[in-house]
């Protein structure tokens, strides 16, 4: 630190950092994409490892035998289904009280924003049925949660078959040392959200349900079961969860250990692991597998029931089964012992699962990149904010050089100085506050004057004050007297970029993927934009690396990655629907993607498109 | 050869003289409505004598207690170990309710100056004698509950000064607990009914609770004397999914894997009572052997109906020599609605605060009953008590009497009671909230994400009773139907326990010591020292040294003591 202390050297080294700013910037750029992306190269990862012991080294044996007679359980259950016309309560409870159950009911209701299109749905109504397994001599403070939900149409009839089967089966079994909670929910994630407040009598989003009877203590863990065929090729773990947590990944160690006992296929993001990391598919299998978690993460909706758990400190993953046109299947029966063995092992835990790590990224299920091997590539972006605020700060110190003497002509120029550093600053967020609040509250007056569905309408008024938001520049200056300095860019530089480094620093504190995709597109711009550059070339390109254009691009890479390439027309489409579905996530889960995105980042970026037509 | 026997025993009772001790036993089959099954064992001592005395016979009482409570002048002392959790709303209610873990309470005798060191001593001695954690019971869980525990036996002292009170709810209860109890039996488990108990089929059950009182009682019902009564009563849930193997039926056999084959030839009175209540026609279930004893008894608000088989009598052992009861099922109910019930649950999410819901349930038609709710909650959940809210049916429901006494860090838990009003057909919540404490390391138990233990609220009532109770508790009825004495004949004594809590509190990551340390001790060297160094240093500029010229002009000018250059 003498560095520091000393004037001379301090000045060499400011000297140094000023002159090379822009070439360490792009070497820092380039070095954090290429860190991420060799964090998916095998030998750079490490091989997961069971780190609970209570689930390592205990043996349990899986002998659940009823397979067909939970596919026959699942015939009834649709058929009955059928004839109801949605969740047949009646006939799950007789079911669920016969297998020896404590069964109770909740109903609930949800009124959503705005018409849901992907799923049809704005007035929501239905009921959750759930049957509490209790375990012999123990006192009700700890349980396990198996779920499935009750789809419309023809789906995961044969989850609902398959949890009757294992509560019918676990209850005739003695060692069960915590209460497991068998549950069938309706509406998907509206049912679990009811459910899990009901619980844990919390109101988060302003939800109507009814009030819960019977309880099982604290939650450990919690599995959620889709299924849609009597056999299967593979099952696929998804992990992402509400606001991109994740659960702790001895979970997923235990899938993927029970998956090789019992000799099932096991994938997640739906790939297969690859043995042959050292050719070049192998290695982009991997990268695809790993972005596509990384692609998840960031949209910060649940992937599956089991993502709302998370905020309850309950881990959860989901498992999906997946029937494609491999030879090799497996039947129900195997599944069932699968989760037999998962169950038995998760009972046997002492304490909630907190040994392995909660943040990580999984380019195969057998390999993970835990937080300490991620950050740095986030840093390196980061690190990028921080030296051009570095920059700035030596120029602005450095710019006035009479000043020094004269205490009362440095006070002159700095007073209009906050004034035309904050105005922007607050128009920006202004601008922000309106984008959040507006598509809601102007709907009906949207679906009044304009030929368009209420969905189309919020979605459209989204899209309308994002890019009015443009036009700012030119009618904030009406608002200053005088024009704006050199120094004041400078100085609102200085601030926007220091802004930007600590809301994406935190950004990916919380969920990495979201951080490191904003910063790859923000960065860039933030570091290089003055008004001096090409007005027109400078202005396309921070357009086309805005928070909304980055959406799209995630869209079709998105789509890319599952191998389901999609058209123009198509992906704009989805883009709509991705809109909408963020704002009903935030309406209805509670996700913050599009709070962050309205209300810090898009005006974060527009004190940069300030800085840029700066007069 | 049985008429002789209880002529010896006549004789006995007429000859004992000054100290005389009384056994009878008794074991409660109830087939429940979940097709589960209850046995309920009692054993009662009765020994007519003072301790005060000092007595060194202890004849059929057991010596190590006798000693004991001689010793700590022990007036009362009620001792439960339990396992499970007892279902009420598929169980109905139990002879005799106890929370989960085990729980002590003692009133001791006003003679006692020291009633913390009593206690404590106590505590560890008792510890030894039923090999268990009891020894764990210190300040930080012992309350003085000043209206829910009053003394069941005889005694007008009702100073809570001399009670004490507490529960460990994490104390797991296994054999090595039963031996030490089944060893204070008269007979030991060598004759009568202990013999049943065989502790691998005790445990393979959904519910196992065993339990020690001791109080002064009427000898008779003039009540001229009082006399001494120990009672041991184990009981037990047998569960027909786990371990009927299918067949809805159930024997002697089944459960505890022994028959009966003679009474404990110390006791006076040793029978079975097997409730037949639900079952008037044979359709619930169907009983064999039959026995033409039937009894009626009220019991628990309810009167009810019981075969009994007096084991005193050879004939019931009939020609086997062995005495095997056979249910056989043939319908199964639903849930029940008991007339009071209690839960409690953990409200909210993350490790800053949360909030306790109890909730009583008086499932009564139209009758309003007042209960005592007493909650004891340890000092690291710091309650907000501004936030207690009573309410029933969506009001605000007052409390006529509160008594609170607050916690102290590391010495003391909450203390909270509360006499509430519970209205017909109705749920009352109560609901306060906390904040959870942050411990000192050393602090946490050993697994500390487990959570932590909090102990189960007791709900007391008197609850109105369907038919008239018997006030009369110490004509010669069932064991089980006596144990709560009885004021007024239009209610009964009843207790109920919720469920414990598990809770969650800010738990440091005990396995990254190392890297903790490293991690401070760089950011306290490297980021803290050149800070401060930089903050504090002042910095000047220095001037370039003066020639040897100026230099030699600025010695003059000080001499000449004109200003230097």
């Amino acid at each position: 630190m003498g560095l520091l202390s000393d004037p001379n050297r301090r000045r060499a080294l400011t000297k140094l950092l000023t002159r090379l700013n822009a070439p360490i910037c792009v070497m820092c750029y380039l070095a954090g994409v290429a860190w991420f992306m060799g964090l998916a190269f095998e030998p750079f990862t490490l091989r997961t490892y069971m780190s609970e012991n209570a689930m390592g080294s205990t043996m349990v044996e899986e002998r659940f035998p009823a397979g067909e007679r939970a596919l026959a359980t699942g015939r009834e259950f649709a058929a009955h289904k059928k004839k109801v016309g949605g969740m047949p309560v009646d006939w799950l409870v007789k079911t669920m009280q016969s297998r020896g159950l404590e069964v109770f009911t909740q109903s609930f209701t949800r009124k959503l924003p705005f018409p849901d299109e992907n799923k049809e749905r704005y007035m929501v109504r239905g009921t959750n049925v759930y049957g509490i397994l209790r375990a012999p001599r123990a006192p009700r403070t700890e349980a396990l949660v198996l779920s499935a939900p009750c789809s419309e149409g023809n789906n995961n009839n044969q989850a609902v078959g398959l949890l009757l089967g294992l509560a019918q089966y676990f209850r005739s079994q003695i060692h069960w040392a915590k209460d497991i909670i068998f549950l069938v929910n309706e509406h998907d994630l509206i049912g679990m959200q009811a459910w899990l407040e009901g619980y844990h009598h919390t109101n988060t989003t302003g939800g109507d349900w009814s009030p819960l009877q019977g309880r099982g203590g604290s939650i450990q863990a919690a599995l959620s079961l889709e299924l849609s065929s009597d056999v299967i090729t593979s099952l696929d773990l998804v992990l992402e969860g509400l606001n991109g947590q994740l659960p702790n990944l001895d979970l997923a160690n235990l899938f993927y250990a029970f998956c090789q006992k019992i000799g099932v296929l096991c994938t997640i993001q739906g790939k297969l692991q690859r043995n042959d990391w050292d050719t070049t598919s192998g290695y982009s299998h991997a990268a695809q597998t790993m972005m596509l978690m990384v692609l998840k993460q960031a949209s910060g909706r649940p992937w599956g029931d089991h993502g709302l758990f998370l905020r309850y400190h309950i881990e959860a993953a989901s498992i999906r089964g997946i029937n494609s046109f491999r030879q090799y299947k497996t039947d129900t029966t195997t599944i069932g012992r699968l989760l037999e063995g998962m169950y038995r092992k998760l009972n046997n835990l002492l304490e909630r699962l907190h040994q392995s790590y909660f943040f990580y990224l999984m380019p195969s299920l057998s390999r993970f990149v835990s937080i300490g091997y991620y950050m740095p590539a986030f840093g390196l972006l980061a690190v990028i904010l921080l030296l051009r605020a570095l920059d700035l700060w030596v120029q602005l110190g450095a710019s006035p050089p009479g000043t020094e003497d004269g205490v009362a002509g440095g006070e002159q120029p700095s007073s209009p100085g906050v004034l035309s550093i904050l105005t922007p600053v607050v128009i920006s967020h202004m601008t922000g506050v309106a984008l959040y609040t507006l598509p809601i509250l102007s709907q009906e007056m949207a679906v009044q004057h304009f030929p368009v569905s209420e969905t189309e309408a919020v979605v459209l008024t989204a899209i309308a004050i994002y890019t009015a938001g443009l036009a700012l520049p030119h009618n904030t200056h009406r608002l200053l007297q005088g024009e704006g300095t050199e120094e004041g860019w400078r100085v609102l530089k200085l601030v926007a970029l220091l802004y930007l480094a600590v809301l994406l620093g935190c950004t990916a504190l919380i969920n990495f993927s979201l951080g490191f995709i904003l910063a790859l597109s923000l960065v860039p711009i933030a570091a290089f934009i003055t008004p001096h550059t090409p007005k027109a070339l400078s202005a396309a390109i921070m357009v086309l690396l805005s928070p909304g254009c980055t959406l799209l691009y995630c869209v079709f890479l998105f789509q890319e990655l599952q191998e389901t390439p999609v058209s123009l027309q198509d992906g704009w489409m989805l883009f709509l629907s991705v809109i909408s579905q963020g704002i009903l996530d935030h309406a209805l889960y509670g996700s913050l993607v599009y709070p962050l995105l309205a209300l810090l980042i898009y005006p974060c970026w527009l004190l940069l498109w300030n800085i840029l037509f700066w007069k | 050869m049985a008429t002789h026997r209880c002529n010896i025993f006549m004789l006995a009772f007429v000859l004992c003289g000054l100290t005389c001790v009384f056994v009878r036993e008794e074991l409660v089959i109830r087939p429940l409505h979940s097709g589960d099954i209850y046995a309920s064992f009692q054993f009662r001592t009765l020994w007519d004598t003072d301790f005060l005395r000092g007595i060194s016979h202890y004849r059929l009482f057991p010596k190590s207690l006798g000693q004991v409570i001689s010793k700590f002048s022990v007036r009362e002392l009620h001792i439960s170990f339990t396992q499970g959790y007892w279902r009420t709303m598929q169980w109905g209610q139990p002879f005799l309710p106890s929370p989960p873990g085990a729980e002590l309470w003692v009133w001791f005798q006003d003679t006692v100056t020291d009633v913390d060191g009593a206690w404590k001593e106590l505590t560890n001695v008792l510890s030894g004698i039923f090999c268990a954690s009891l020894n764990f019971i210190d300040s930080t869980n012992t309350v003085q509950p000043s209206a829910s525990f009053k003394p069941l036996g005889l005694g007008n002292v009702t100073d809570q000064r001399f009670l004490r009170y507490a529960v460990l709810p994490r104390e797991i209860v296994c054999t090595e607990n039963l031996t030490p109890w089944k060893k204070l039996l008269p007979c030991g488990s060598k004759a009568g009914l202990a013999v049943l108990m065989k502790s691998e089929k005790l445990f393979h059950s959904s519910f196992h609770s065993q339990a020690l009182h001791f109080r002064p009682v009427c000898q008779d019902w003039k009540c001229k004397s009082t006399v001494l009564e120990l009672r041991q009563t184990l009981n037990v849930v047998f569960d027909l999914h786990t371990s009927g193997q299918g067949k809805r039926e159930w024997s002697l056999f089944k459960m505890f894997s022994r028959t009966l084959t003679e009474a404990c030839p110390l006791a006076s009175s040793s029978k079975v009572y097997v409730d037949v209540t639900d079952n008037p026609q044979g359709e619930l279930f169907e009983l064999s052997p039959t026995t033409p004893l039937l009894s009626q008894v009220v019991v628990l608000g309810d009167r009810r109906t019981y075969s009994v088989y007096d084991l005193t009598n050879q004939a019931t052992f009939g020609q086997t020599r062995s005495l095997n009861m056979l249910l056989r099922w043939r319908a199964a109910e639903n849930m029940l609605r008991p007339l009071l019930h209690g839960e409690r649950y953990v409200a909210g999410y993350g490790l800053q605060t949360g909030e306790i819901h109890t909730l009583m349930y008086n499932n009564h038609p139209y009758r309003a009953f007042p209960v005592l709710l007493l909650d004891t909650v340890p000092w690291y959940l710091r309650l907000y008590i501004h936030t207690l809210t009573v309410t029933s049916k969506g009001r605000d429901n007052k409390p006529s009497y509160i008594h609170y006494q607050p916690s102290k860090d590391r010495l003391r838990p909450h203390l909270l009671e509360m006499l509430v009003q519970l209205p017909p057909n109705s749920v009352t919540e109560v609901t306060v909230q906390f904040e959870r404490a942050l411990l000192k390391w050393t602090e946490y138990t050993p697994d500390p994400n487990h959570g932590f233990y909090v102990g189960s609220s007791v709900i007391s009532a008197l609850v109105p009773s369907v038919v008239a109770m018997d006030t009369n508790s110490t004509r010669e009825c069932p064991l089980f139907s006596s144990f709560f004495p009885c004021k007024e004949e239009s209610s009964y004594f009843m207790r109920v326990y919720t469920e414990p809590l598990l809770v969650n509190l800010p738990t440091p990551d005990f396995s990254m010591p190392y890297n903790v340390i490293c991690l401070t001790c760089t950011v306290v060297a490297v980021g803290y020292g050149s800070l401060y160094n930089l903050l504090t240093r002042t910095f000047q500029v220095e001037e370039p040294s003066p020639g040897l010229a100026k230099r030699l002009a600025n010695i003059i000018r000080r001499l000449r003591g004109v200003p230097l250059l």
